[in-house]
């Protein structure tokens, strides 16, 4: 693999320093309602679906699959390399999902429905969850 | 429906010089594109008693903003009963929308509302470079800050722009319903062709089926003639107290219903349906508002800063069903000038240029008085417009009516 690409970094506070550095375990966490068990993404301080103030971190599987993907082709950061940019869908919820990366292969072998399992890129005290493309379980 | 929306009429409209690197200031262009206006709707200053804009001064990247309402006020000398700047809302159409809010309400009779970008003379590179980057700000060299806020869920993974995240939403669309890029490019086609008989618009050569797949990637679906074209210019619009209708030399446009609806989780990528986005609710929420249907509509300006933007309105405001906006305009015919409905007679942002949804606001207005002149609707009074703004989670619509 190519060198590490450019990446803007996430500007890290106390309600969003669990999402980024919870790859130095190796784990990806959200926020979870501790009274109903509804996922929060991206962080909130109060349960949308119960109410309850009651929220915390937890690790997830990891596996998710792609929902919908593009091929940014432009240089907008200076890289001329294609790169597959990927809402990743988690079984863990209907609604949970996240933008990322699919990397690891050829971007234009990325399909919508593709299982996927998170990667870590670790860059200064931040660690990208990322996503390459696994075998269907 | 309801007769609220009804109290407003739009008296004038008028633009500036609209072009690439015109090298002139926001605020020298709106003053062009308001004294226009002002004369056109029959008034003077004197009688201007309200001011709106989007997105109001110092929001988003370079040549974004264009000046916020008190330069506008105090350049103008204007003495205002109301004024409003602000991004958040329905769109760009939010400027217009408040002003037929406070002129409805009975807080303002006359409402200068306008809309401001110098995005060719401050991305300043020449040629066909500059994608939006979604307001960002990434450009002009310097260190790039850290992300917070919203935009840490998608820009330190390299999706900088809306041209990504909207063509996320495509991807899911194409997914779902099959739809294709030969289908897409009629967006693209279709606004060149008619973008050819509007001597104001930037882009006029003929665009082929082979030109379009020629230019190249931005990110899949979108090519670059899938992104619109920033340019340099003002459009400013009078919206007035019904009454004032009379007082008009020319016909003028009734506000006839307005959407403003957001249902879903405003968020680019967390918006629960892809692939009908914010204009869902916007656009069914305009037909609870008035008695007339997508049938009675002669003509339709819907917002194409991505191509793909043109089709998701097609389908929220139910000139085809969801999902089947590919196989609606596949060809051309039903969205050209003398189709079943003519769409983005102008050129669009895509060829006429990015003056960033009120482009669409003059060119329904200008059809609805018959004014189009080479690119004026064919063998009917056009009756009844369809305008749009948005894409992602940011959407409104409005319906305007010819009032002779």
């Amino acid at each position: 693999m190519a060198d590490a690409p450019f990446r803007v970094l996430p500007l890290i506070d106390d309600e969003n320093r669990f999402f980024w550095t919870a790859g130095e375990d190796g784990r990806l966490r959200f926020l979870r309602c501790q009274s109903c068990g509804y996922y929060l993404h991206p962080p909130i301080p109060r349960c949308p679906e119960c109410g309850s103030r009651e929220v915390a971190p937890e690790a997830v599987s990891g596996r998710g699959e792609v929902f919908s993907v593009t091929v940014n082709h432009h240089p907008w950061d200076g890289g001329t390399e294609p790169y597959a940019i990927a809402i990743v869908a988690f079984p863990e919820q209907a609604d949970l999902r996240m933008t990322s990366n699919v990397v690891g292969c050829p971007p234009e072998d990325v399909r919508i429905g593709m299982p996927v399992q998170v990667t870590f890129e670790a860059r200064d005290d931040v660690w990208f969850p990322l996503f390459e493309t696994v075998e269907a379980e | 429906m309801t007769d609220f929306e009804r109290r407003s009429i739009i008296s004038g409209i008028g633009q500036s010089d609209v072009g690439r690197r015109l090298g002139r200031t926001g605020l020298d262009l709106t003053i062009d594109a308001a004294l226009a206006a002002v004369a056109d709707a029959g008034l003077t200053l004197a009688d201007v008693d309200g001011l709106a804009t989007y997105p109001g001064a110092g929001l988003g990247g370079a040549g974004f903003a264009g000046p916020g309402s008190p330069e506008v006020h105090e350049a103008l000398r204007l003495k205002l009963s109301w004024h409003s700047g602000g991004i958040e809302g329905a769109a760009q159409l939010a400027a217009v929308q408040n002003a037929v809010l406070a002129v409805g309400a009975g807080l303002a009779r006359h409402v200068l509302v306008y809309r401001t970008v110098t995005e060719s003379t401050e991305q300043g590179s020449g040629g066909r470079q500059g994608i939006g980057m979604g307001g960002l700000g990434m450009g002009g060299g310097g260190k790039v800050p850290k992300m917070g806020g919203q935009f840490q869920w998608n820009i330190p993974f390299r999706a900088y722009s809306a041209a990504n995240w909207l063509a996320l939403n495509a991807q899911r669309h194409f997914h779902e319903f099959g739809t294709t890029s030969e289908q897409m490019a009629m967006i693209a086609i279709n606004a060149r062709r008619n973008a050819g008989l509007n001597p104001m618009a930037v882009y006029r050569d003929p665009m082929t089926l082979d030109d379009y797949f020629a230019s190249r990637m931005i990110s899949t679906p979108f090519h670059l003639f899938d992104c619109d074209a920033p340019v340099d210019g003002s459009t400013a619009v009078i919206v007035s107290a019904a009454e004032h209708a009379p007082n008009v030399d020319h016909p003028v446009a009734r506000v006839e219903a307005m959407g403003t609806a957001l249902r879903g989780r405003p968020s680019w990528d967390q918006f629960d349906d892809l692939t009908t986005m914010a204009a869902r609710d916007a656009g069914a929420q305009l037909w609870t508002r008035t008695d007339l249907t997508p049938d009675d509509v002669d003509v339709a300006e819907l917002y194409d800063g991505f191509s793909f933007l043109t089709m998701t309105w097609l389908e929220a405001l139910g000139f085809c069903a969801k999902g089947e906006s590919g196989p609606f305009i596949e060809g051309g015919t039903r969205i050209a000038l003398d189709g079943q409905i003519p769409v983005n007679t102008h050129g669009g942002q895509l060829s006429a240029g990015r003056l960033h949804g009120f482009g669409f606001v003059h060119e329904a207005v200008l059809q609805l008085r018959g004014e189009g002149g080479a690119r004026q609707v064919p063998g009917k009074t056009v009756e009844v417009a369809a305008v749009a703004n948005g894409g992602g989670p940011i959407a409104g619509a409005m319906l305007l009516t010819r009032e002779a």
